[in-house]
């Protein structure tokens, strides 16, 4: 085999790599979402940031509108605090409120928005300030178990505070 | 008494095979920059170790593409979750099956290919001819195998993963009947390209360092022997596979870490 057919197999060998590399980039990883240009922060704080995760995804009305950039504890107020990295094409009136939600009953988590009625957009920067944590089982749990201790017209059984004091 | 001393020399030994091949690879190293001068000889070694090993590689990875589908299928049916079946296949390939699988098939095929060739080479005394004309053996020989070993292994991992998971769309969607656009979406959601892809490229890079560097070693440091060669190339594949096994271990512990 002589030269020239040898380097023209390796390169064809290497463009072949390069293709698979493409391939599973574009077709079977999350590459083509990124292209989505642009970006600005937003910046939310949680009581309770649940199971969201770094890259969960920013919905409104179901569809993806920005990716969770960081996730910080706020020393003096030690709540959660979340930036958001959102599509510079999508812009939020100033009023709206975020939730964390969860998609389907045992999904991933992810931060939901509902846009308000203001005239005025976020700015980039901006602080969201109307936030909703997310649902611990556990407190919804004791919540109906001394809702339905309450009902019976009982006082709560001393098994029910235990519960929630050991659940803790 | 003579424990003793077998297991004092046996630690004594395994000191001295470290500092060996320590130093092997820093001679290898240092010759580095002088063989990347004339680079025709390493895209000689691609196409040797590389491009004859694709045969091998895609058809192992159209296998195990087919046979991860079908496996996970059956796993899976039983919870109603067989649109995972691309998902859990494609993580599944490009974050283990991918990197792991091809590296112990090129240490099988192309690793025992170099420590044969430089092995016989020694044997024939021919890189003792080399020394006496003042060309370095390891700038002229070893080093271009080197690199073209660690070249060509990322590639073909690669490769592996993108065939299998061709293959398992081939079982999954055309053969089982899973809904391609469920199948395809699982994927681009669920897969990340840094820390999936990306990790996985890592541990190809490094396997192919450890395969590579097994090989020429080995091959080097044969006994001029036909026994010897023989032996050497069975010891290629077994100490890389081990090697890649172990720090697969290490490198999946290090990289996949929930945080």
């Amino acid at each position: 085999m002589n030269k020239k057919g040898i380097e023209a197999l390796v390169g064809f060998f290497v463009l072949l790599g390069i293709a698979a590399l493409v391939f599973l980039s574009l077709k079977a990883a999350n590459l083509s979402s990124f292209s989505g240009g642009e970006t600005y922060a937003l910046t939310a704080k949680f009581d309770n940031i649940g199971g969201l995760k770094v890259r969960s995804p920013v919905r409104s009305a179901g569809v993806t509108v920005g990716r969770v950039a960081s996730i910080t504890l706020d020393p003096k107020t030690y709540q959660g605090v979340v930036r958001l990295d959102m599509q510079k094409s999508m812009q939020f009136p100033a009023d709206s409120s975020a939730r964390i939600l969860t998609s389907g009953l045992l999904g991933d988590q992810y931060v939901g928005l509902e846009a308000g009625a203001d005239e005025k957009n976020f700015a980039p920067g901006d602080t969201i300030k109307q936030t909703q944590s997310a649902i611990v089982l556990e407190s919804l749990i004791s919540q109906f178990l001394f809702s339905k201790a309450a009902d019976a017209g009982s006082t709560p059984p001393p098994a029910a505070s235990t519960a929630n004091g050991g659940k803790k | 008494m003579n424990v003793l001393a077998a297991i004092g020399r046996y630690v004594i030994d395994c000191f001295r095979a470290i500092g060996h091949h320590a130093f092997f690879f820093w001679q290898l190293m240092r010759t580095l920059p002088a063989s990347l001068k004339r680079p025709y000889f390493a895209v000689v070694q691609v196409h040797a170790l590389g491009n004859l090993s694709l045969l091998v590689i895609l058809s192992s990875g159209l296998a195990v593409g087919f046979v991860l589908a079908l496996q996970t299928y059956y796993a899976l049916v039983t919870y109603g979750a067989a649109d995972s079946v691309g998902l859990v296949v494609n993580l599944s390939l490009v974050r283990e099956l991918g990197p792991v699988v091809t590296a112990l098939l090129f240490a099988g095929r192309a690793g025992t290919s170099l420590t044969a060739e430089i092995g016989l080479m020694k044997a024939g005394e021919q890189l003792a001819a080399m020394e006496l004309m003042a060309v370095d053996p390891k700038s002229r020989v070893l080093a271009p195998r080197f690199i073209g070993g660690i070249v060509a292994m990322p590639i073909l991992a690669l490769l592996f993963s993108a065939v299998g998971i061709l293959g398992a769309y081939l079982v999954g969607v055309q053969l089982i009947g899973l809904d391609p656009g469920n199948f395809w979406s699982a994927m681009e959601s669920g897969v990340d390209v840094r820390r999936d892809l990306g990790n996985g490229i890592i541990k190809s890079l490094v396997f192919g360092v450890i395969c590579s560097f097994v090989a020429v070693y080995q091959g080097y440091e044969a006994k001029a022997t036909p026994e010897g060669v023989a032996r050497a190339t069975t010891r290629t594949v077994v100490i890389s596979s081990l090697s890649v096994l172990a720090m697969d271990f290490v490198l999946t512990a290090l990289m996949f870490s929930t945080r």
